[in-house]
């Protein structure tokens, strides 16, 4: 069969109403029929949508699920997170290389197969993992990769992979995924009963103030990790003026080692969008973005069914949550960056551009989304939101610490015998949260994932709230096996990746980072070198334009600061002032192998 | 007491930053009465006669010789400075580190638009020194003191950072000395 380049795009500009901030699902459309989207496809696009060439070329080579060269049949990518990692993701690489015949990054001669690696899929409880098209493979092993090579080439359907469906919506007949939700601990907030419709009927007989009021008297704070007060960013976002107003759920969970979004969108869809619904009529939106993450392209449909049948229930649309309101929500899906986490950065992505974080001020409360007051919120916070409404403020307040009301989802894995989602109250000190995942040789451990902190025994009696060990929801457990400088340096190596580029302290600072690490690992740093991370570390806080650039430094930082002897037994003064750093012996081996080469008579 | 000894060379560098320490123009006059100069090219020293307190160094590291002069720097000046940009970041020289070196090589003696070379031999003599796989900045390969920043620094700006060095007051550079846009 073969697809006119320019029938793809015209039904794909139609169905977004050639509307050019909907670019981003223009690309993805095209990209799905024609397996990528080539430069006739970009000057289609150009023309149809009235958006210029380098916007929609811009936005072809930011994300990692699109790509300006039709790839292969079958893109399989392999999540090469540090997790993933510490599970066999080398062996499960290797097997897919071997069989495929092909290298990472490479793609079969008859363009079946194209091998990729990517970031966390956000399966770091099941790892080592990978995407085939958008179905999701866990618990791989060598064996099993060859197994998947083996049956695409024999029946060439993804779906046929799935052999043993997972719990819950897993099985679902839109889901169908062999993902396992591992609830190991669920809780009285989040991941508590849920009687859909109920938090909006208790909505319905408020004002938006006093709904704002309620969620302001529970004290509640963003989930995402930053702890911005919800209610303070919701009054901002009443008040701006401006007669269309938006609310975004960030489900663009990539903090490597979270997945705890994954199971909320799974098992309490309904919780998440009455949270959105809620937001919707306590700020003046009508209108709602999901923003889904590529990874959890496999829980579209059924997330759009649930859509569907809130509408049809009379959970969305008209008269919503009262009369004379109206609420609906559509899914914005992402095309892989992790840089799209960050709210400003989603906002671009929802308007179809690359993922540039915005300058602040103005705040998306002020001017966000199309411009209009906008508030971006987490999954989580939104799922709290829904249940503030049904038990009361005071149900949710009286758990948690002081600074840090109601509970927090924790997604564990790494070296603990029981990886998964767990409730627990804002609170909670790490040792007791290791004791309930069995983490029992734990000697260094990720907080809040790469952006957040490495911690090490000494932080083990520290708790988890806003106040002590703030997290997004991120714990990743090293046993005594573990290098910190070494996962350290895998964290690095993804942020260098993930940086979109914009600011130099952050697209040169990750870099100066990691290849610093390496020098010290490979026994030629000094201490000056260390002195020189936190310079760097500095610098990239001080100047970098949003979060990541930000906080990106922190697995050096932390890790430094945790376990600051590895570092030293590793880092020495060279002698005669010279640098340990440089070889002479190996930056002449190419001069030399060149004058081999040339005296043989022959050319290299 | 003996005056103060001055080395300076010029590594893989233009000699636009010694150009500029030339411009101080009759102030070479009251440098020669405070300092002695020892290695330089200015008097065309070759070696080190003695322990210096302050190396001037110019230019990056692109070859082998590059490297064995620096760590001699090193070796025999109390104080070194970077001077310019090419000792502190590579500069332009480092340009070639985003080629490999045979490609450079190649592109130089072999298949540039310009070259007549019909033996298609790129120089071997055992007397040129070995390039490095790349141009390094003066202090990845030895322990440099100061960096006075610039494409050159500005005869002003030697002149006042040596004063201040010699001296043993703080550097107090003027903002117009260290603005380069």
């Amino acid at each position: 069969m073969t697809l006119s380049v320019d029938g793809v795009v015209r039904e794909a500009c139609q169905s977004v109403g050639h509307d050019p901030t909907r670019l981003m699902d223009v690309a993805r459309a095209v990209q799905a029929r024609l397996g990528g989207v080539p430069p006739a496809a970009i000057d289609a696009i150009h023309h149809q949508l009235h958006v210029s060439r380098a916007q929609v070329l811009g936005l072809v080579s930011f994300y990692a699920f699109l790509d300006e060269t039709p790839g292969a049949r079958h893109v399989i990518r392999v999540c090469d997170d540090v997790v993933d990692r510490l599970a066999g993701h080398a062996r499960v690489a290797r097997a897919f290389s071997d069989e495929l015949g092909i290298p990472i990054g490479g793609t079969t001669a008859d363009g079946t197969f194209a091998l990729q690696r990517t970031a966390c899929i956000g399966m770091s409880d099941q790892a080592p993992a990978a995407l085939v098209g958008d179905v999701v493979v866990t618990d791989l092993s060598a064996e099993r990769a060859r197994q998947v090579v083996a049956e695409l080439r024999a029946h060439g359907d993804p779906q046929r992979l799935v052999k043993r469906l997972g719990d819950g919506n897993n099985a679902h007949p839109l889901v169908r995924a062999m993902v396992r939700n591992n609830i190991r601990q669920a809780g009285p907030i989040v991941m508590s009963e849920h009687k859909r419709g109920e938090a909006l009927r208790k909505c319905a007989a408020l004002s938006p103030v006093e709904v704002i009021r309620a969620v302001k008297t529970a004290r509640l704070r963003g989930r995402g990790g930053a702890g911005f007060p919800t209610g303070i960013k919701w009054e901002m976002a009443r008040a701006a003026p401006g007669a269309r107003k938006f609310v975004l759920c960030n489900a663009d969970e990539g903090e490597p080692g979270t997945f705890k979004d994954r199971v909320l969108l799974t098992e309490w869809p309904d919780r998440v969008f009455a949270g959105m619904t809620i937001a919707g009529y306590a700020i003046g939106a009508r209108e709602g973005v999901l923003y889904l993450r590529a990874e959890y392209a496999y829980l579209r449909a059924f997330l759009e069914d649930v859509l569907a049948r809130r509408r049809s229930d009379g959970l969305l649309g008209r008269d919503v949550p009262r009369r004379g309101f109206e609420f609906d929500i559509r899914i914005q899906m992402g095309a892989g960056a992790y840089v799209c986490g960050e709210e400003s950065a989603l906002i671009e992505s929802c308007e179809g551009r690359r993922g540039d974080p915005r300058n602040r001020p103005p705040f998306p409360a002020q001017r966000g989304y199309l411009g209009c007051p906008t508030v971006v919120n987490n999954v989580e916070t939104l799922c709290c939101v829904t249940r503030i409404l049904e038990a009361g403020s005071a149900a949710f307040s009286v758990l948690g610490s002081r600074q840090s009301a109601g509970t927090k989802l924790l997604s564990i894995s790494g070296d603990v015998s029981r990886p998964g989602v767990y409730e627990v109250p804002f609170g909670t000190p790490i040792q007791d949260v290791l004791a309930l995942c069995g983490g029992r040789d734990a000697t260094a451990l990720q907080v809040g994932g790469p952006s957040g902190r490495m911690v090490g025994p000494a932080d083990f009696e520290r708790t988890i709230c806003y106040d002590d060990v703030a997290t997004g929801g991120a714990l990743v457990v090293f046993d005594s096996s573990r290098n910190p400088l070494e996962i350290a340096h895998a964290y690095m190596e993804f942020f260098e990746d993930e940086s979109c580029g914009y600011c130099t302290p952050c697209r040169v600072g990750n870099v100066l980072l990691r290849r610093g690490l390496e020098k010290v690992l490979a026994g030629r740093g000094e201490p000056a070198d260390l002195e020189q991370f936190e310079q760097i570390a500095r610098t990239m806080k001080a100047s970098s334009r949003c979060g990541l650039g930000q906080t990106s430094f922190n697995p050096v930082l932390t890790s430094l600061q945790s376990f600051r002897y590895q570092y030293e037994t590793l880092v020495a003064e060279a002698p005669h002032g010279r640098r340990r750093g440089f070889d002479l012996d190996s930056a002449t081996a190419e001069a030399t192998r060149l004058r081999a080469v040339a005296a043989e008579g022959g050319r290299s | 007491m003996s005056k103060p000894r001055v080395a300076t060379t010029s590594l893989c560098g233009c000699f636009g930053c010694h150009m500029s320490l030339l411009d101080i123009d009759e102030r070479i006059l009251q440098l020669a009465e405070i300092v002695e100069f020892d290695k330089s090219p200015i008097n065309d020293h070759k070696d080190f006669t003695q322990r210096c307190t302050v190396g001037l160094i110019e230019g990056g590291c692109a070859n082998a010789e590059n490297v064995h002069v620096l760590r001699r720097f090193r070796e025999m000046c109390d104080v070194l400075v970077s001077v310019g940009d090419c000792a502190t970041t590579g500069g332009i020289p480092a340009l070639r580190n985003l080629v490999p070196l045979e490609e450079c090589l190649e592109e130089a003696y072999v298949k540039g638009p310009s070259v007549h070379n019909p033996s298609r031999r790129i120089p071997d003599d055992p007397e040129i020194p070995l390039l490095l796989d790349k141009v390094y900045p003066a202090h990845e390969v030895v322990k440099i003191d100061y960096h006075l920043p610039g494409c050159p620094p500005s005869a002003d700006t030697l002149w006042e950072a040596l004063n201040a060095l010699l001296s043993g007051k703080p550097l107090a550079l003027p903002y117009a000395l260290l603005k380069y846009d």
